[in-house]
């Protein structure tokens, strides 16, 4: 009747509009490193099916009911001289009608969704890699229960095998977001969340803190780094070197210098001094107070305040992603973390000087 | 005797002027005022907080503000555009207007009036006072325990916070009941509930939610003080208690809050859509009953905010179905939206651009709020600038555009002039294209993976070229409301008179003189029918002749009274007390506020 052409009129505008839009969600999604729109592990996968089937849904009736709206303005606009227009008071039917469009429409992005809650709320099998995820104000810690390993900042995971994470927090409510691969779970004190996913790609990824958590909210990221079997394997076996939850950290001076050398692919006897004079500063200047560190009386707490520094030099990032890991960056932040990170907890108990400062940037990149 | 009554009455009727009239008013007409002008004010100052923010994100790794004062600017800014903005300006509408629709002289309790608006600003006054101390509150407008306990937070900053929403919610609450009361008991005769202006409709199902969700948060952050202060755990793991019990109880009042903030605005275009069209609203029933259900399904939604909380696919399932559900009332609303304007004649006036922009917005910001009902999808949604696009799709997109589009329409009603057409447009364009510049990227940049809340963002994401143009549309925004005020001051400076009904108004309020007397009504009115005054002018065939000076005599009005404002004292300088730390003033606040209550119960009317 009456309506046909004018949908037909309007839909001929909307269409490309709609498709554009959908073409700048999707093809923007690759210069993004932290987008949700690309997924790279199977939990991401379903979410964005969900997702883009909502986004159609929602561009049908975008159209449909925007193009109503812009018709109606247009075509009923005021004419000078018009007659005062029918006083209309309402439209059972057609009430009904749009009342059961919608619900019918919600409907169908009801069913999948509520598959996919169920189907994301499943608990992973035996096969899945346990990882524990302890947020802290700010920056990330991750446990590996069965490989005995401790780190943070950077979450490794085995391409093609199912990670369960298992999340708390140490102080306040943070939320896990790893954007790529799954989607976000708040962690609670002395509760444990989980989340899994099975990354379907390798690569280094970022993600962050997502529930507001204070002052240094905004910096509170880390990597997801995912390895294919064998990287992850070798970087597994470095990373359990003066592990605390192996002989409670304990491990001599030369096995570890062993360790180090072979890490770095350096045998000469600079490693050696590097380390010596490293290990002096770390314990001279306070470090110690908060950080875990193979050699140190300290490298079997696993309670600290600060991340475990053990292989601090194989990290992608310095203080929750907020600098590059470079000699510079190390240095700048060993001077003054507060002026990194404004209200940091890390708080030196006296400045050090610039040679401490460069003994120190030394000593950790080698703790690969 | 009777002519000792006649000396009194012009003199009780005159024209009062003065700081003191206005301090002791009892009129709802200039208490209306009062919230607008004060509500505009905090919306200003919530406005120039955003455009900090907007400044510091322009680009990455910005050092504009420090990271404890953009904490300080987004708490600040959510909490004052909800409970010292939008509310209060809707609370504006509320006052002028609902005594007018519904043909009464006043509020059912005037002196309650006018103590709620006092206690209104001393809250917004109180939580704004924290500039001073350097401690704005800096936990999020949400406040989320365990961060906002003492050992996460130990400044003064979260006191502040607890303190300034107590108080704003005694506001709440008394004018709740008032207006409850008000529209239960003093409609003109004739107007059965049915026949009510669909404003008022709206107006009532609001007073409804805000009379069960205010209890919730006042229940909520008495728990939180006395964590703080008197060695509870409400929220603290570590002595037993929980902090997802705060968000659940958050929840349960903000969700409700939501609908408080957008139904007051439904009502405004449900006004103005019909007037500007010249055809009554389509589906009345529909638009009553919708609203009704969107009311009582505001409260059984709660938890789609915690979706990421982890509660279980049980939980989620209900709590993403009801979600869902609430988009069938709403599009209702929307469906009988287009319905009234098509066919009819429809009239460009600044009002009613406004109206047609707020549909349009509200549709967008409904769509995108369906996509993350899906407790999946929203995994990926929560806390990150897509959420931040559509709830301000709908706060500002709806809310604002609407209350904007009632403030151009009732300006004339309210002071007697009209506000310029050629300004009203040119703000109405800037606001449109600045809004969605501003906030129309977000879906994508959230999408994209920005989270919210971060003072900042490092380059390597990529985040800078839309957060730049973002920019660009907040001044553009900001700009929109510098021709606003430029508006009302020329409207201010001529002497050009708005008469009594210049849009051909549907309702009883434009049968009265522009602005009206203070006893409203010379006779009160009758009521036949829905849009008495189209029914009136029907019959007569043309628009009605200006209504005749009356001066009032022989109409009795509350007189003046400055005990409402000296219980609000009280009742501020009480909670005052929770942020000194000195239990004296706590109790001089309760001596003050019971020497006002007492006073006023033996006042004579």
């Amino acid at each position: 009747m009456f309506l046909r052409p004018a949908i037909r009129r309007y839909a001929r505008v909307w269409a490309p509009v709609a498709l554009l839009l959908v073409l700048v969600l999707v093809g923007c999604a690759k210069d993004y490193p932290q987008t949700t729109l690309a997924p790279k592990g199977d939990f991401a996968r379903l979410v964005d099916h969900i997702f883009m089937t909502t986004v159609w849904w929602a561009l049908g009736v975008f159209i449909l009911v925007e193009g109503a709206l812009v018709y109606a303005i247009v075509k009923f606009r005021h004419k000078p001289g018009a007659a005062e227009p029918a006083q209309t008071h309402g439209n059972t039917t057609l009430e009904i009608v749009w009342t059961i469009i919608p619900a019918a429409i919600l409907a169908l992005i009801a069913v999948p969704t509520v598959r996919a809650i169920f189907r994301t709320a499943q608990e992973p099998g035996a096969e899945a890699l346990q990882v524990e995820v302890i947020g802290h104000q700010w920056w990330w810690e991750f446990r590996y229960p069965d490989l005995k390993i401790v780190t943070a900042g950077d979450l490794h995971v085995p391409m093609g095998q199912t990670v369960n994470l298992r999340m708390t927090t140490a102080d306040v409510v943070h939320s896990f977001w790893i954007p790529q691969f799954a989607g976000k779970r708040d962690v609670f004190p002395r509760r444990f969340n989980n989340i899994w996913f099975k990354a379907d790609t390798t690569g280094v990824f970022s993600g962050q803190c997502a529930e507001f958590c204070g002052v240094e909210h905004g910096r509170m990221a880390f990597r997801v780094v995912s390895d294919s079997p064998e990287e992850f394997a070798a970087w597994t076996a470095s990373q359990q070197s003066g592990s605390p939850m192996i002989n409670g950290g304990n491990m001599t001076d030369s096995a570890i210098a062993i360790a180090i050398k072979a890490a770095n692919h350096d045998t000469s006897a600079a490693v050696d001094s590097v380390l010596a004079r490293g290990k002096a500063v770390f314990l001279a200047g306070g470090c110690i107070g908060c950080h875990a560190m193979e050699g140190t009386p300290m490298a079997g707490m696993m309670q600290l305040v600060g991340p475990n520094l053990s292989h601090v030099g194989s990290r992608h990032t310095i203080a929750a992603g907020t600098l590059p890991m470079t000699d510079e960056n190390l240095a700048a932040w060993l001077h003054n973390p507060d002026s990194v990170k404004p209200g940091v907890l890390m708080k030196l108990p006296r400045p050090l000087t610039d040679d401490e400062v460069s003994a120190l940037v030394a000593y950790l990149k080698l703790h690969k | 005797m009777a002519t000792t009554a006649l000396d009194h009455a012009p003199a009780h009727h005159a024209e009062k002027t003065g700081l003191w009239s206005w301090i002791t008013t009892v009129d709802h007409k200039r208490i209306g005022i009062l919230y607008g002008a004060t509500a505009f004010a905090f919306f200003l100052i919530g406005g120039i907080e955003a455009l900090l923010i907007r400044i510091q994100l322009a680009q990455p790794d910005q050092k504009f503000v420090s990271p404890e004062t953009y904490n300080q600017l987004f708490t600040m800014h959510g909490t004052t555009m909800i409970f010292l903005a939008v509310m209060p300006l809707s609370a504006m509408f509320f006052n002028y207007l609902i005594p007018l629709m519904i043909g009464a002289r006043d509020v059912a309790f005037p002196r309650l009036n006018a103590m709620s608006y006092w206690v209104f600003l001393f809250g917004g006054l109180v939580l704004n006072s924290s500039w001073l101390f350097h401690s704005a509150p800096d936990s999020g407008w949400f406040g989320y325990a365990n961060l906002t306990e003492k050992q996460y937070s130990p400044g003064a900053n979260v006191d502040f916070w607890i303190v300034g929403l107590q108080i704003l919610g005694i506001a709440s609450l008394a004018a709740a009941v008032n207006f409850f009361v008000t529209i239960v008991q003093l409609r003109a005769k004739g107007m059965r509930l049915m026949r009510m202006p669909i404003f008022v409709w709206m107006s009532f199902i609001t007073q409804v939610l805000l009379l069960l969700a205010f209890p919730v948060i006042t229940v909520a952050l008495v728990m939180l003080l006395m964590d703080r202060q008197f060695g509870t755990h409400f929220f603290i793991p570590a002595g037993g208690g929980d902090p997802i019990l705060w968000q659940h109880l958050f929840w349960v009042f903000g969700h409700p809050e939501v609908y408080i903030l957008i139904l007051p605005a439904f009502g405004v275009v449900s006004e103005v859509l019909p007037v500007f069209s010249r055809k009554p609203l389509f589906g009345y029933a529909a638009m009553v009953f919708s609203g009704c259900f969107i009311a009582f399904l505001g409260f059984g939604v709660w938890s789609h905010h915690m979706f990421a909380t982890g509660m279980g696919p049980f939980a989620d399932t209900f709590f993403s179905l009801v979600t869902m559900l609430i988009a069938v009332p709403t599009g209702v609303k929307i469906f009988n939206w287009i319905g009234t304007i098509w066919g009819g004649q429809l009239h460009f006036k600044t009002p009613m651009l406004f109206a047609l922009a707020f549909v349009a917005m509200f549709i967008i910001g409904g769509l995108s709020g369906v996509m993350h009902a899906s407790p999946p999808a929203d995994l990926q949604q929560t806390d990150t600038y897509f959420v931040v696009a559509h709830f301000h799709y709908v706060m500002f997109g709806g809310s604002i555009f609407a209350l904007t589009a009632g403030a151009y329409y009732w300006y004339p009603k309210m002071f007697g002039k009209m506000l310029d057409e050629g300004l009203g447009k040119l703000h109405f364009w800037l606001m449109l294209i600045g809004f969605n510049v501003t906030f129309f990227p977000m879906h994508f940049v959230g999408l994209n993976g920005m989270p919210r809340r971060v003072y900042t963002y490092p380059a390597e994401l990529n985040f800078g070229f839309w957060n730049l143009i973002e920019t660009f549309g907040a001044f553009t925004l900001g700009l929109s409301f510098l021709v606003f005020i430029v508006n009302v001051y020329k409207t201010w400076r001529s002497d050009a008179k708005a008469p009594a009904d210049p849009w051909n108004g549907a309702t009883l309020e434009w049968a009265i003189p522009s602005p009206p007397p203070e006893f409203n009504f010379a006779e009160l009115p009758v009521v036949v029918g829905r849009d008495p005054l189209w029914e009136l002018k029907r019959q007569r065939g043309g628009m009605l002749p200006e209504p005749p000076f009356h001066s009032g005599q022989g109409i009795h009005m509350p007189s003046p009274s400055y005990w409402p404002i000296v219980t609000a004292l009280g009742i501020a300088v009480f909670f005052c007390g929770f942020l000194v730390g000195f239990p004296y003033v706590n109790i001089a606040g309760v001596l003050l506020t019971f020497l006002g209550i007492y006073s006023w119960a033996f006042e004579p009317a």
